[in-house]
């Protein structure tokens, strides 16, 4: 990592700690998952000493909380002009986009590393298998980091910081849904078998579940790895091409 | 960074800058040499900021070239970008951000590390007089303040090319007067480049000015050059001689 990039991300972790945006998060986000593994996830009720009902519902947490954390990253730089500042100092495109990426992941990273008391209690209560926990967590980071770069090409589309989260909830969405029978069924009847699998394997949650069974499998990892590429290819011809409009 | 003897500081060449159906800036040229302060001039939307993004790499031009201590801004801009310190329109600045914070951030991008770097901050700090807002927020400074932070972020690597857009636009008089020093200070062995509404500026800090109009060159030379441009010898009635003449042509061509 240049020194660029880590001048980028340290700015911009001091912009989540010093604007209500990371207390909020950190607060509702450990309210949510707590909330959601205790009663919806029937996490004692269950009798099993495992975070499965706590991992589940992460992909529908990040649906809302991280397009809430990406929506700022060029929204608020385009609306205040600070954009100008920023790409006339002597730093490529690419080296912005990666350091605001990376600054919003390693926050999630915070926020998720902060459910730990979650990780104590299942060890307190019982003898999970810590392994499938861990990779419950790899997996968790990586599906944020693919909203999270879907999120960052958005809201470099727009002033409105407001517009970028809506978009970027919608298209978060459709890579959740496309694992689902709702969206699979659709094409099932007509489309080519081949083609109906291209799209199951496009979902966020079908990657998701198998790394958060315990297994990583290098795909699920590439999967992950690709999508953010792509997202944050994306995010920066965007900058190119519309930075000053 | 030296002065580079004989290449001019910047040279814009056949500048041209479309967006859409609107020509902001049309086919100019000109250069700027060390120890040069540029006073650009001309009405409000004449081309004059889109310029000046263009010469600093902002904005790509739809034609024509900048070459900036022999450095191309298209092919090169990190080296463009590295030799120019930048005050862009409005002076943006992160609002979260303490002042001091905010130089830190800028000089570490400009590749300042360590004992350098303190002593860059403290130096510019000490010229624009900062040291009462260092731990204030962005957000809480007055415009001047404001204004004066995005100064000193463009001084701090000490860049052979400067430019200003509306440097003292916001000020009081006194800061005004402050910042028109700092730039005569700093002329002799810099290229500046400053646009402003005022034209007594011209006369305070320019030993060149420009007047734009419409995105055309409509004067360039010399401020006692364009004062002859008046009959009583007054810089703002040779402005409005030159652009009132421009756009009485530009009617009776759109007549014919």
């Amino acid at each position: 990592m240049n020194k660029n990039i880590k001048a980028i991300l340290k700015r911009e972790l001091y912009g989540y700690f010093h604007t209500p945006v990371a207390y909020v998060f950190i607060i509702i986000f450990l309210f949510l998952t707590g909330i959601f593994s205790f009663y919806l996830g029937a996490f004692y009720e269950r009798g099993q000493a495992d975070l499965e009902p706590f991992f589940r519902f992460h992909p529908w947490l990040y649906l809302f909380l991280i397009p809430a954390i990406a929506m700022r990253l060029w929204s608020e730089e385009r609306k205040t002009g600070t954009i100008e500042l920023l790409m006339t100092l002597p730093i490529s495109t690419t080296d912005a986009v990666l350091g605001k990426f990376l600054a919003a992941w390693c926050f999630t990273a915070i926020a998720l590393a902060l459910t730990f008391p979650m990780w104590i209690t299942v060890n307190y209560l019982g003898e999970p298998d810590n392994t499938v926990i861990i990779a419950g967590y790899i997996g968790s980071l990586l599906m944020a980091g693919g909203f999270l770069a879907i999120g960052s090409c958005i809201s470099a589309l727009s002033k409105s910081q407001v517009i970028a989260f809506v978009i970027s909830v919608v298209i978060c969405f459709l890579f959740i849904l496309s694992g689902f029978p709702l969206v699979l069924d659709f094409f099932q009847g007509w489309a080519p078998q081949a083609l109906v699998e291209v799209i199951s394997s496009l979902s966020f949650l079908t990657h998701f579940d198998s790394i958060n069974k315990g297994v990583i499998d290098l795909r699920d990892v590439i999967y992950y790895l690709v999508l953010i590429s792509f997202w944050l290819y994306a995010n920066v011809v965007v900058i190119d091409t519309r930075k000053a409009d | 960074m030296s002065a580079n003897n004989g290449t001019p500081a910047i040279e814009v060449r056949g500048l041209d800058k479309q967006f859409g159906p609107i020509h902001a800036v049309r086919n100019i040229s000109f250069s700027v040499n060390h120890g040069e302060v540029l006073g650009f001039l001309g009405p409000n939307g004449a081309g004059k900021s889109t310029t000046m993004k263009m010469i600093t790499g902002f904005l790509e031009p739809t034609d024509g070239t900048v070459l900036v201590n022999g450095h191309d801004v298209m092919t090169d801009p990190i080296s463009v970008k590295a030799s120019i310190g930048y005050l862009p329109e409005g002076a943006p600045g992160y609002a979260e951000m303490t002042v001091i914070r905010f130089l830190e951030f800028v000089a570490e991008i400009r590749g300042l590390e360590g004992a350098e770097k303190q002593q860059r901050i403290d130096k510019v700090v000490d010229q624009i007089h900062l040291d009462g807002v260092l731990e204030q927020t962005i957000d809480t400074l007055s415009k001047g303040f404001k204004r004066r932070v995005g100064v000193a972020q463009a001084l701090l690597h000490d860049p052979d090319v400067l430019i200003m857009d509306e440097p003292t636009d916001g000020l009081d008089p006194n800061q005004k007067h402050e910042v028109r020093s700092l730039i005569k200070e700093m002329a002799e062995n810099k290229a500046i480049v400053i646009s402003t509404h005022i034209l007594e500026e011209v006369d305070a800090v320019c030993s060149r000015a420009i007047i734009i109009a419409a995105g055309q060159i409509l004067f360039d030379g010399t401020p006692a050059e364009l004062r002859a441009q008046s009959e009583i010898n007054d810089y703002d009635d040779a402005f409005r001689t030159i652009t009132s003449r421009f756009y009485t042509s530009q009617g009776e061509a759109g007549q014919s």
